[in-house]
C-alpha cells in the first residue's frame, strides 16, 4: 500500500520525458460550462483536495490540470507569454525564481482583492505573483538505521556529521540536483544567501560523495529502500505527508535556519479565463483554502513543525526565512550568476554532473 | 413704486473678499499644482535615478575578467537597491566590446551616446522605463576595452512619489487657503463693526440731534463719519439760518405793520384834509422802508442759503464790481447821486458766487450812499494776498456802537437805527462764506469799508 503510493508519487514525479508534462488530468463535472486550465509543478495527488473543494462551490467549473517540471513549466509559460498565447489560466510554481522572472518580464496579469492584500509584503509582488503555500525545507532521515546521537538538528550537526569522509555516512546522504531541478537550485541558491555554511556544506557534501540526484520523491524512495541514511533540503510538504504513513522517516527543521517556500501563483497575462483564475487564488488566499492547504500539508506553520517533533520547542520564529517574492530572485536566474553557481556545484560533485541530464 | 427708489444693496464686502481669496487661492493653487508636478517629477527622477546609477555601478564593480572574458558575478546589494522600488519591473543588459550580451536581457536599449554613464528612457516591454548605462574598462591581458552595465526600471515608483509631493503641496495649500480666508472674514467682519455702529447710532438718534458723530473708526470709514458730520454741521446751520429768519421776520414786520395800522387808522379818521394827506405819506414813505426790510430780510436769508448749497466758481472780482454798479445805478442811487468806479487793468481773480458777492457789495454801497458823505467811490484793488472789493465815502463812518455790532444780526435797536445794520451784517455773512472778512478804516479823507477775499492765482 505504502509503496504503491510512493511509487505512483514517483512515476508522477519523475518517469517521464524531459520536455513534456507529466501529467494531465480533467477535474470537475463533464458538463462544467468553464474550464481553467491550471499548471503547476506541485504533484496533483497532493493538490488534488484542494482544488475539489474549491469545484464544490463552482459546479459549473472544471479544472484541466497539468503538472510540470519547474524548468518545463518555465520554459512553455515563457513561450505563451512571447507568443501572447492563451496558455495556462494560472500558473503554480515551487521554482518561485523562474515567476518572478515571468512577471517581470510582464508577462502576469494584475489582481487586487482583500485575500491578496492581506498577504505579507514578502509573499506578494506587484499584485502579480502570491505565495500561496508556506513549505519548509526541511532533512529527512531513516529512523531505523540513524542513531538518535547521530540526527542532525542543524547544518552544523550535519557538517560534523560529514567530515569524515571513510565514515558511515559517506556516499549515504542525497540532496537535489540543482541542474535537473529548479527547486533544488532555488534551496541551493537560498541557502548561499543566508549564510557562510553553505560553502562548508558544499565542500563536505563533495568530500562525502554525497548524491545529488532528482526531485523530491526519487530521494524519499532512496531514503525508504535504505539507499540513503539521509537527505538535505526536502521540501516539507511531501515529506510530512509521506512520513504520515511511514513512521521510520525521521523530519528536522533545521535550527539554525529553515527556509520557508511559497509556491508562487501567477495568472498570465493573455489567459482565457483570468476572472476565474483569480477567483481560484483568492480561494486558495481565503480561510477555507488555507484550511484545505493546510490539511494537504501544504502549509506548516511553526506550531506544528513543534507538533510532529520536526522541529525542538525552543525554535524561535526567526529561524524561518520565507523565501521573498522580490526582484532580488532575478538574481538567481541570471546566466553568469547561474554557470557560476554550477561551475561550483560541478567541483563538489564531479562524480554526479557525468551523469546529470 | 417705491421699490424703483430703493438704492440698490450690492455684493456685500464679506462676498466680496470671499471672491478674492478664493481667486488667489485657484490662481495660487494652479501654479503651486504646476510647480509641485513638475518638482515632485524631478524629485522622484533624481532620487531613483541615483537607485539606478548606484545598481549599476554595483554590477559593473562585480565584473571580472576569466579567461579573457568578462564574467558578472551578479550582486544581490544591487538588487537590493532595485527593489526599493517595490513595484518596479527590472531591465538589465551587459554588453562586452563586441556588442554582445553577456548576460540579462539582450531586449534592454543602449544609450545613444557612448559616455561612461548615461540616462535614458526607453520602453521595457510596453510599459515607458528609465534606464542608466556604466561603463567600465579594463586593461587585463585576455581582455582590453570596455563593458557597458544597462541597469532599468520602470516608472511606477517614480509616479507614486511625484504624485505624494503634488498632493503633500495641495493639502498644504488647501490648509492656507482655508486659515487665509478664516483670517479675512475675521479682519472684515472687525473692519466693519464701526460701520455698523455708526449706522446704529444714527438709527437710535433723535431727529432734532444735528450734533457730531463721535463713534472711533479706521480712516477708511472716518471719511464717511466726518462727511456725515459736515453735511449734518451744514444742515443745522440751514435748520439755524431758517429758524432766525422766521424769527426776525416776526420780530422785524410786527412793529412796522402796527405802526402802519395805526396810522391808516388815524388818516382814516382825520377830518382834517391836510394832516390827513400828511399822515397818509407818512404811512407810504414806512411802506417804502418796509418793503426795503423785507427785501433785505430775504436777501440775507438767500445769502445764507448759498453759502452752503451753492458751490464757489472762478470769477474776475472787477465783474462783480460792475453788476453791483449797474444794478445799484438804477435801484439805489438817489437823485444826483454820482458813484466813482474805480477798477484796476488786470484782473482780480477770486474763488466766490457772483450772486452772493453782489448782494454784499450793494447792501455796502446802499449804506455809503444812504449814511455817508458824497463823493462815494466803489472799488476792486489787491493788498497783499487779498482781494478787496471796497465802498469809500468823504464821511467819518458810522458809529463805533454800529461796527461793535458788525456781523450779527439784528437785535431790537436795528430797527430804530435803521437799516444799515442788517446791510452790514449781509456783507458779514457773505465774506464769512467766502473765508474772507469785513474790513473797515477811517483816514483824513474819509471811511472805507472791504470785503476782502482770497486772491486766487490766476492761471
Amino acid at each position: 500500500m505504502i509503496r504503491r503510493a510512493l511509487l505512483h508519487l514517483l512515476a508522477l514525479t519523475c518517469a517521464m520525458p524531459a520536455a513534456g508534462q507529466e501529467i494531465s488530468d480533467r477535474l470537475g463535472p463533464a458538463e462544467a460550462g468553464h474550464e481553467l486550465v491550471v499548471r503547476s509543478t506541485t504533484d496533483l495527488s497532493v493538490l488534488r483536495p484542494v482544488l475539489e473543494d474549491f469545484l464544490a462551490a463552482w459546479p459549473d467549473v472544471a479544472i484541466r490540470y497539468e503538472q510540470w517540471l519547474s524548468n518545463n513549466l518555465y520554459r512553455l509559460t515563457l513561450e505563451d507569454c512571447e507568443a501572447r498565447g492563451a496558455g495556462a489560466d494560472l500558473v503554480i510554481s515551487s521554482a518561485v525564481h523562474h515567476m518572478v522572472e515571468l512577471v517581470n518580464r510582464g508577462c502576469a496579469y494584475t489582481h487586487v482583492s482583500d485575500q491578496t492584500l492581506a498577504l505579507p509584503d514578502a509573499l506578494v509582488w506587484r499584485d502579480e505573483l502570491w505565495g500561496v503555500t508556506r513549505e519548509p525545507a526541511v532533512m529527512i532521515y531513516d529512523r531505523t538505521r540513524v542513531p538518535e546521537e547521530d540526527v542532525p538538528r542543524s547544518r552544523f550537526d550535519l557538517l560534523d556529521l560529514l567530515r569524515a569522509s571513510d565514515g558511515p555516512y559517506a556516499g549515504r546522504v542525497a540532496t537535489y540536483d540543482i541542474e535537473a531541478s529548479g527547486l533544488g537550485y532555488l534551496f541551493a541558491y537560498a541557502d548561499s544567501l543566508e549564510a557562510t555554511t553553505f560553502g562548508g556544506l558544499m565542500e563536505a557534501f563533495g568530500r562525502s560523495d554525497t548524491v545529488a540526484t532528482c526531485c523530491s520523491a526519487e530521494i524519499m524512495e532512496g531514503v525508504l529502500r535504505g539507499d540513503y541514511l539521509l537527505a538535505y533540503n526536502i521540501i516539507g510538504s511531501y515529506a510530512l505527508q509521506l512520513a504520515e504513513d511511514n513512521p521510520e522517516l525521521g523530519i528536522v527543521a533545521p535550527s539554525d535556519y529553515t527556509l520557508m517556500l511559497s509556491r508562487g501563483a501567477m495568472i498570465p497575462q493573455h489567459a482565457d479565463s483570468p476572472q476565474l483564475a483569480a477567483t481560484l487564488v483568492d480561494y486558495l488566499l481565503s480561510d477555507p483554502g488555507r484550511a484545505a492547504l493546510a490539511e494537504a500539508h501544504l502549509i506548516t506553520d511553526l506550531e506544528m513543525l513543534i507538533a510532529n517533533g520536526a522541529a525542538a520547542p525552543s525554535l524561535g520564529s526567526s529561524a524561518l526565512r520565507p523565501v521573498e517574492l522580490s526582484p532580488k530572485l532575478l538574481v538567481a536566474s541570471d546566466r553568469h550568476k547561474k554557470q557560476l553557481f554550477q561551475a561550483r556545484w560541478r567541483d563538489a560533485f564531479p562524480a554526479n554532473s557525468a551523469k546529470a541530464p | 413704486m417705491t421699490d424703483a427708489a430703493t438704492p440698490r444693496t450690492t455684493l456685500s464686502l464679506k462676498s466680496r473678499v470671499a471672491v478674492a481669496v478664493a481667486a488667489v487661492v485657484l490662481v495660487g493653487g494652479v501654479i503651486v499644482l504646476v510647480a509641485a508636478l513638475a518638482y515632485g517629477r524631478h524629485a522622484a527622477r533624481e532620487a531613483y535615478d541615483r537607485l539606478l546609477v548606484g545598481a549599476a555601478s554595483d554590477i559593473a564593480e562585480s565584473i571580472t575578467i576569466r579567461d579573457g572574458q568578462p564574467v558578472v558575478d551578479m550582486p544581490v546589494s544591487a538588487f537590493e537597491l532595485l527593489s526599493l522600488a517595490r513595484k518596479d519591473r527590472i531591465d538589465y543588459r551587459v554588453v562586452d566590446r563586441d556588442g554582445r550580451t553577456l548576460t540579462g536581457s539582450a531586449e534592454a536599449p543602449r544609450p545613444e551616446t557612448r559616455r561612461d554613464l548615461a540616462l535614458y528612457g526607453g520602453t521595457f516591454g510596453t510599459e515607458p522605463a528609465r534606464y542608466a548605462a556604466v561603463v567600465r574598462r579594463f586593461a587585463e591581458r585576455g581582455y582590453s576595452g570596455p563593458v557597458e552595465v544597462i541597469v532599468g526600471h520602470t516608472l511606477r515608483a517614480r509616479q507614486d512619489l511625484a504624485r505624494d509631493i503634488a498632493q503633500n503641496a495641495l493639502a498644504v495649500l488647501g490648509l492656507a487657503g482655508a486659515v487665509i480666508a478664516l483670517f479675512a472674514s475675521l479682519a472684515v467682519a472687525s473692519a466693519l463693526r464701526p460701520l455698523t455702529n455708526i449706522g446704529d447710532a444714527l438709527a437710535h438718534r433723535d431727529p432734532t440731534d444735528l450734533t457730531p458723530l463721535r463713534e472711533p473708526a479706521p480712516r477708511e470709514i472716518a471719511a464717511l463719519r466726518d462727511a456725515l458730520n459736515g453735511f449734518m454741521r451744514r444742515l443745522e446751520r440751514q435748520l439755524t439760518a431758517n429758524r432766525t429768519l422766521i424769527s426776525d421776520a416776526a420780530h422785524q414786520l410786527r412793529t412796522p405793520v402796527a405802526a402802519i395800522r395805526v396810522q391808516l387808522q388815524a388818516a382814516a379818521e382825520e377830518p382834517d384834509p391836510e394832516r390827513k394827506a400828511a399822515l397818509i405819506a407818512r404811512v407810504q414813505n414806512r411802506a417804502g422802508a418796509f418793503g426795503h426790510l423785507l427785501e433785505q430780510l430775504l436777501s440775507q436769508g438767500m445769502v445764507i442759503h448759498r453759502g452752503d448749497a451753492v458751490a464757489k466758481e472762478p470769477l474776475d472780482l472787477r465783474d462783480v464790481a460792475l453788476e453791483i454798479y449797474e444794478q445799484s445805478e438804477t435801484a439805489l442811487f438817489p437823485e444826483g447821486a454820482e458813484v466813482r468806479l474805480d477798477l484796476p487793468p488786470k484782473e482780480v481773480a477770486v474763488s466766490g458766487d457772483m450772486l452772493s458777492l453782489t448782494e454784499a457789495g450793494k447792501n455796502l454801497l446802499g449804506n455809503a450812499l444812504r449814511h455817508g458823505t458824497a463823493p462815494v467811490a466803489l472799488g476792486v484793488r489787491r493788498v497783499g494776498g487779498e482781494a478787496w472789493l471796497w465802498v469809500r465815502d468823504a464821511g467819518s463812518g458810522p458809529g463805533p456802537d454800529i461796527l461793535d455790532r458788525m456781523g450779527e444780526r439784528f437785535t431790537r435797536d436795528n430797527a430804530s437805527a435803521g437799516i444799515g445794520g442788517l446791510g452790514l451784517a449781509i456783507a458779514s455773512s457773505v465774506a464769512a462764506n467766502h473765508d474772507g472778512r469785513l474790513d473797515r478804516h477811517s483816514d483824513g479823507d474819509g471811511f472805507e469799508i472791504a470785503l476782502s477775499l482770497p486772491l486766487e492765482e490766476a492761471a
